[in-house]
This record gives C-alpha cells, structure tokens and sequence, in this order.
C-alpha cells in the first residue's frame, strides 16, 4: 500500500478515537474508496463522536448523524432527495454504523431500507460491543466473552449468547452484493466498497473492527487481531454476490487454534483462568469449525 | 358575484390535495388511523401521475420521519403524517429535525394515546411532543386545517424549524366540508419553490457535517438560539397571515395565533384548540339569545405560544375556562397549564381547567353549556366533563 500524506484522505486527522482504533482505519479506508462523490449517513457512536465534535469535523465529505436507529432510513431520505435531483447516479449513497446501531437498535429500519431495494451502501464497523458507552454486550458481541453486561462470574461464563449472523440476514433480503471482512484487511476493504459500489440496489458490508479498550487488547493489535480473528475460521471473510457465495478467504492449512485469536483479549481473560473455561473454549472452536466446514475455508 | 370554489371534500382529502398543489419533492409516511386517508389519497395521486413527488413507504414511523428528515437536509421540501403511536414513535426523530433545524411539515390526525387502545381522537398525542422544537398549529374547519399547511411551508421554510399542523382524527379527517383548494398558481404566488440555504445541506460540491456532537461549551448557546427562533416564530407566523391574506382573501382567524370570538363584552371566556371551538362557538350563539354573556378564545398556535394575544383576550374575563382533549397526569390540562403560565400576574380571575372528549368521547352542546355553569362555581379545580 501506498503511503498517503494524511491530510489526503476524506477523514482528516485530529479526530479524537483511541490510538489504535480498528473502527477509525476501516472507516476511513471505506470512506477513500467510495471517493469524495459520497455522501454519509452516520448513526450515532464512537465514529460520529470521535470525528465530529463542534465545531469541528473531519469529514471532507458531506456527513450527517441524526439519531443512533436511523442512518439507514436517513440515507434513503438523502438518495430520495437525489432522485429528485437527477444526482442518484452520480452520488453515492454510504450509511454507517456500529454493532450497536446495525444489530440492535437500527435492525428494523435496515429491513426496511433493503425491503426498498435503495441503492445505498451499508456499513457495518463490528467491534462487538457497545464501545461509545462503555464495553456493553450487543448482538454481535461473541458467546462467553466478558462486557459489562456480560461479567464472567461464579455463575456465568460471560455471554450467554451467541453472535447473530448479519451477512445472512443480508442476503435473506436479497441483496446484490454482502461481504464481510476486518480492519486486518484494508486491501480487501478498499476492494470490496469499490465492488460493491458497481451494483444497483443495497450492498452490506460488515466489517469487524476491534476495539482495543472494549476488548482489552493493545493498541497496535487492530490490524493483526483482525487477521488472526479470520485466521482460525472464527470471522470468515466472504463475499456473495447475488446470494452466491462467490469469495471465501481460506484459512492456513494449518489452521490456528481459536486460543492463540482469543489469548490476546482481556474479554477472554476468564476462558483461561477458570476451570469451566475449557469447555466453553471448545465451544468457540466448534464455531470455527462450523464456519471453515460450511464455508469451505481449507 | 364572487366565484365560488368549494367543493365538498372529507378531511383527509382536502390535505393531500393542498399537499398535492404544495409539491413538495419527497413525502414519507407509515399507516396509522385516522391519519391512513391522507396517504392512500397521496399515493394513488403519485399513481395516477397527478404529482411527481417520490414517495416512500416507511416501515415504520420512526424512519418515516427519519426519510423526511434525510430529505430534507438534502435541500428539498418534504411532507409526512402521522399522529399518536406513530407520533410517540417519531419523538426522538421529531426533536433531532427540530435542532437540525429542518424545515419538515408534519399532519398530525389527532388521535388518543394507549392504553387502554383507542383510535379515537382527542389531543394527548401531538401535546405530548410540545417541547421538541416542533411548532404547532391547530385547525378548526378543515378549510383553516388547507389554510394553515400551505401558510406551514412558509413559515418552516422561512425560519428553519419544522412545522406540524394537527387536525382533529374522524372528527376532522374523516368528515366531509365545502373546502376550497387554491389554485397551484395562487399557491405558488405565496408559496416559491424551496430554495435551502447552502450552507446547511448536504452538497458534495459544498461538504459540511450536520448533526454533529456539541460539547457542554457550546450545547447551551445552539438550544438558546432554537428557543429564539422558535419564540420569533410568533411575529413571523402575523406577518405571513397578512400575506396569506393578500393572496387568497382569508385570515387564519384573527392573526395566525388565535381568533377570538364574542369576548369583547364577554364575562365567561373558554379557551380551547381545535374542533371542538365550532360546537363551543354553537352554544355561545344560542346561551347569547339567553343574554349570557359567554366568549371564546381559539388557540390556533400553540407552539409558539401567543402570550401576549392571550393575556389581552383575557384581560376582561371574570371567568376563564380552559377545554382541553389532553392531560398531563398529576396536573391539569396541557393547554390549561400553558394559559396560566401565559396570564400569571397579568390576569387575575381564577382560571379553571376542563378535560373533555378522551378517547372520541362526543363532546356536545350540553357538556359545554355545563361548563359555562361550573366555570362560575367557586370552587377550583380540575373537571372532567364526560357526560
């Protein structure tokens, strides 16, 4: 990859996220490849909040956050709006948000703009947690991992829960083009928006974004936790393409135990100290084996 | 001999037809009775190829107003409408296109709020969202419910807030007047095409960041400058009454604000919103033939409130009486609250409260003329007049 001067990219610098945030690199790396022809619907949380604190901004692109559900609604306000404008052609459409927002609070308003078929791009910057609010679970938060609504204690292994499956709600919806992929993948990332930027109609892509303080991580690990979280089959990368998976990125051949993604979080500290961890740790294997399995990824 | 123009049209119908004449560009809604009339008619106007507006069809009220919301800070004219559930629903949206500072307009059939569920009218819903930065106007007939849409446009347009005009539900929208729709010129004479101003939209060749975080340095000054706004709103709302009444030869009632009716001798004034001010103007007519001296003050806009009309009404009542189809629980009637707020020190007499119609209750003839009685009776208080 090129090295860019940073004021060349549509994010300036001066933003206020974490060192290290896996959300900000992704985000901007979305942000460069749709091009300053884009204009974005943002949900509230840590990337509206770190980026666009009055009376600042560091948008170079015309960027709007209403509330924390609606950015996808929002967005077919703006695309409506185009229409109108003869500029839906010429205009991107981008709406993003957390885990938070795309999981939970936002879901049903992202139904509906894919039931309307709006040629609008969605996406998702995962970090699995409620990151602005301080490291809650969200539906996308992985099974046993330790949030602030999810303590691991004498009676609890932490979530309960398991992760919903985002990409396949996409495609249940019968969208053109899903993908998902991590911040360890910035190629990849910058392939995928410019790909999913030539279909017509609504494009998901989920991207899974650690967050070094909601996962206990470094703050140099966003780039290689997102590889090693692929790695051992426990995020796969796909790409679909009307509904068909057409891109699956494959694990090594000797493939990663889940331990060596999961050792490096703090949120799985638990895993490793108490004696029940084990089983639990097998479970988290058994959904990596489900994913290399299903998808093919050897 | 004037031309007459009037054609007898259900409430509903006569709204989507002034939207029609209106054009906004893009229109958003999500069913919900008694609002349902409006949009069907607006739809199948899109259908029929009366009107280019695009339409969408929201899952749910929330990105209704969100659509709209999108819409609009992308610099052109919308519509929406909705009332109770949907309303409730809507809040936080409603708030946030207030201090985005949206020129949005919203139809609110007036409905009652669950639980228990009722489709009902009265006006808890649209009460219930008074301080989100929403300006509101209440109609009577629905020829000042046409009147005060295309007069809303105006007004939102030309002071960035969103404005939403409430109709009484069945009573209004379901119920068929003489209306006369103005002509698409005539409109179009008082009401130009939208320009936004550009540096508040989103504009790839112009980029800003709208809806951004406000830290506690800067959130107060941003909230005191909407509270200015929205309190000059009054002025603006007098002075395009004027030119509304240049334009098409009527007045929303005396000022845009209020209209006031028999209250210059009166002894007992009501104040009231909506259509329950024709049955109340009824009873005066007929307790007048009887030599009571009884009056009425109309409340058209209730956000802004109209202080110092309302305190000059007032001013030579020995009785007041306050009507509202709405309550804040613990308290009094909304609009009851406000009045008293409005004529504290200015205004001496007592100043009672009456909750009428919850939930579609009828409210006759006989329920006003008993409040023109209890409104005399010493004691004070709180009355609910159901029967």
């Amino acid at each position: 990859m090129k090295y860019k001067n940073p004021f060349e990219h549509l994010i300036n610098p001066g933003h206020t996220a974490c060192p290290g945030c896996g959300q900000l690199i992704a985000a901007r790396h979305v942000i460069d490849a749709c091009g300053k022809n884009t204009i974005i619907a943002n949900a509230t949380g840590c990337l509206e909040v770190t980026t666009s604190k009055h009376p600042t901004t560091s948008w170079k692109v015309p960027w709007i956050h209403s509330v924390f559900e609606n950015p996808s609604a929002v967005a077919t306000g703006i695309l409506s709006a185009l229409k109108t404008k003869g500029l839906d052609k010429k205009v991107h459409v981008l709406a993003q948000g957390g885990d938070g927002s795309t999981f939970d609070i936002g879901f049903g308003l992202i139904s509906g703009m894919w039931e309307r078929q709006d040629n609008i791009l969605y996406v998702c910057y995962d970090t699995e947690v409620y990151s602005n609010t301080g490291y809650q679970a969200s539906g996308a938060t992985p099974h046993d991992a330790f949030t602030r609504t999810s303590w691991p204690g004498k009676k609890s292994m932490g979530n309960i829960y398991f992760k919903k499956n985002m990409a396949a709600i996409a495609l249940a919806h019968r969208l053109p083009y899903v993908a998902t992929t991590t911040s360890g993948h910035i190629e990849d990332i910058k392939r995928k928006v410019k790909k999913a930027l030539e279909f017509e109609g609504p494009k998901f892509i989920h991207i899974l974004t650690p967050c070094i303080p909601g996962w206990g991580v470094n703050d140099n690990m966003a780039i290689d936790l997102g590889k090693l979280a692929q790695k051992t089959g426990f995020f796969p990368v796909l790409e679909y393409v009307n509904g068909e998976l057409v891109n699956a990125m494959k694990v090594p051949q000797e493939t990663p135990p889940v331990q060596e993604y999961l050792e490096h979080h703090v949120r799985f500290k638990h895993l490793f100290q108490d004696p029940k961890g084990k089983e639990e740790i097998k479970v988290l294997q058994d959904i990596c084996n489900h994913n290399i399995a299903k998808y093919n990824l050897k | 001999m004037k031309k007459n123009n009037k054609q007898i049209l259900e409430g509903s119908h006569a709204v989507a037809e002034v939207i029609k004449q209106i054009k906004p560009a893009v229109i958003s809604a999500y069913p919900i009775t008694p609002q349902t009339h409006i949009v069907e008619d607006l739809e199948r106007i899109k259908a029929e190829g009366e009107a280019d507006f695009e339409y969408i069809r929201a899952e749910s009220e929330f990105a209704a107003a969100s659509i709209v919301l999108g819409a609009s800070a992308t610099g052109v004219r919308t519509y929406c409408a909705t009332c109770s559930q949907g309303l409730l629903l809507m809040t936080e949206v409603l708030f946030n296109i207030a201090g985005l500072r949206l020129p949005v307009v919203i139809t609110c059939a007036n409905r009652a709020v669950s639980s228990p569920i009722n489709i009902w009218n009265d006006q808890q819903d649209s009460v219930t969202v008074r301080d989100s930065g929403l300006l509101q106007l209440y109609g009577e007939t629905n020829q000042e419910v046409v009147d005060l849409h295309i007069l809303a446009y105006k007004l939102a347009e030309s002071i960035l807030l969103p404005v939403m005009i409430n109709m009484d539900g069945f009573v209004m929208t379901h119920t068929y007047e003489p209306v006369e729709i103005p002509a698409e010129t005539l409109i179009k004479k008082y009401l130009p095409n939208y320009v936004p101003p550009k540096d508040i939209i989103l504009d790839v060749n112009n980029p800003r960041s709208l809806g951004t975080f406000a830290a506690p340095d800067r959130y107060m000054e941003i909230r005191q400058e909407l509270f200015d706004d929205a309190a000059a709103a009054l002025s603006q709302i007098k002075k395009l009454n004027l030119e509304f009444k240049k334009v098409f030869g009527r007045s929303l009632g005396d000022n845009g604000l209020i209209e006031e009716y028999k209250i210059k001798d009166a002894d007992i004034i009501l104040v009231a919103m909506g259509s329950v001010c024709g049955t109340i103007k009824d009873v005066i007519d007929e307790l007048r033939a009887k030599k009571i001296k009884a009056g009425l003050l109309k409340v058209i806009s209730f956000r802004p409130f109209p202080d110092e009309e309302i305190i000059k009404s007032l001013a030579k009542a020995k009785y007041i009486g306050v009507i509202d189809k709405s309550i804040s629980m613990g308290t009094e009637g909304i609009l009851a609250s406000d009045i008293k707020r409005a004529c504290y020190g200015k205004i001496k007499v007592p100043i009672k409260s009456f909750i009428v119609g919850l939930g579609g209750r009828d409210v006759t003839k006989k329920m006003i003329e008993k409040i023109i009685k209890e409104v005399k009776d010493k004691k004070n208080g709180l009355h609910f007049v159901g029967q």
